[in-house]
């Protein structure tokens, strides 16, 4: 009894048969995150008065907020570890490094607490989002006339 | 049939991010920091635009759209104001996400407490 109970133990966290499933889940869950914000989209330039790129920037918005408020609410990082890349790629993942960082920090107090650490996590990908954007800019720009 | 592509894209994009996190020893941070580079380089030739053309929102939502929207914003400004655009426009498309995230990480940090 005992054996079996720790053969169905290990072949339930066995890494290859993981691997697969954390696949799927990353691909269904990422998936059904940009599902969200296409809907998101229609809904929002349905509206009078707001275009398509409009719509694109408060469909992120609202992405955004959710994300941080799932993770102060506390059931977000759970929720992060279950679907992986599914979370952490999407606009979901930044909020929630952001956020995660903050409350982390939080108790060290307003200025070195929240306001050094805001971007302990999700700083690099700022960081290295505008150095890439900015040498890769200047080759188009100079290279291939803008 | 949009929203078909929107969720095969992203659902791709996340795919190899989950590839890369389980066959490597990279860490989260460093798949969305690869990403947006990737993002950004790959709009350097245009690709990224047709990406956000065929696929919408599944091209949108991926962090490497954010690569993507920094060069798009500093391009589109050094186009009309010379190289010092490059400055002024970087953050030009991404103010809304980098802003919003900024308000709501702080506001919601006020309001709640770290759960441990």
């Amino acid at each position: 009894m005992e054996k079996e109970k720790y053969k169905k133990l290990t072949e339930k966290f066995s890494p290859k048969e993981n691997k697969v499933k954390n696949m799927v889940v990353a691909f269904i869950i990422g998936g059904l995150i940009g599902l969200l914000g296409q809907i998101l989209i229609t809904i929002y330039s349905s509206f009078d008065g707001i275009s398509i790129n409009e719509a694109g920037s408060l469909m992120m918005v609202t992405i955004i907020f959710l994300s941080c408020l799932f993770t102060a609410l506390g059931f977000f990082d759970n929720w992060v570890s279950k679907a992986g890349a599914g979370l952490f790629v999407p606009i979901s993942g930044f909020a929630h490094a952001t956020t995660s960082s903050a409350l982390e920090y939080k108790k060290e107090g307003l200025v070195f607490g929240i306001g050094s650490n805001i971007f302990k996590l999700s700083g690099s990908v700022i960081l290295y989002g505008v150095v890439s954007a900015y040498i890769f800019g200047i080759i188009r720009f100079l290279f291939f006339g803008g | 049939m949009i929203y078909f592509n929107a969720f095969i894209f992203s659902g791709i994009v996340c795919l190899i991010g989950q590839i890369i996190l389980d066959n490597t020893k990279l860490m989260p941070g460093h798949i969305t920091s690869l990403f947006v580079v990737i993002g950004a380089a790959l709009d350097t030739f245009a690709i990224y635009d047709f990406f956000v053309e065929k696929f919408g929102a599944g091209a949108m939502v991926c962090i490497t759209s954010f690569g993507h929207l920094l060069i798009h914003g500093a391009l589109a400004k050094a186009h009309a104001d010379g190289i010092l655009g490059l400055f002024t426009g970087m953050f030009s498309l991404t103010a809304a996400g980098i802003t919003a995230t900024i308000i709501f990480a702080f506001i919601f940090t006020l309001i709640f407490k770290a759960k441990d």
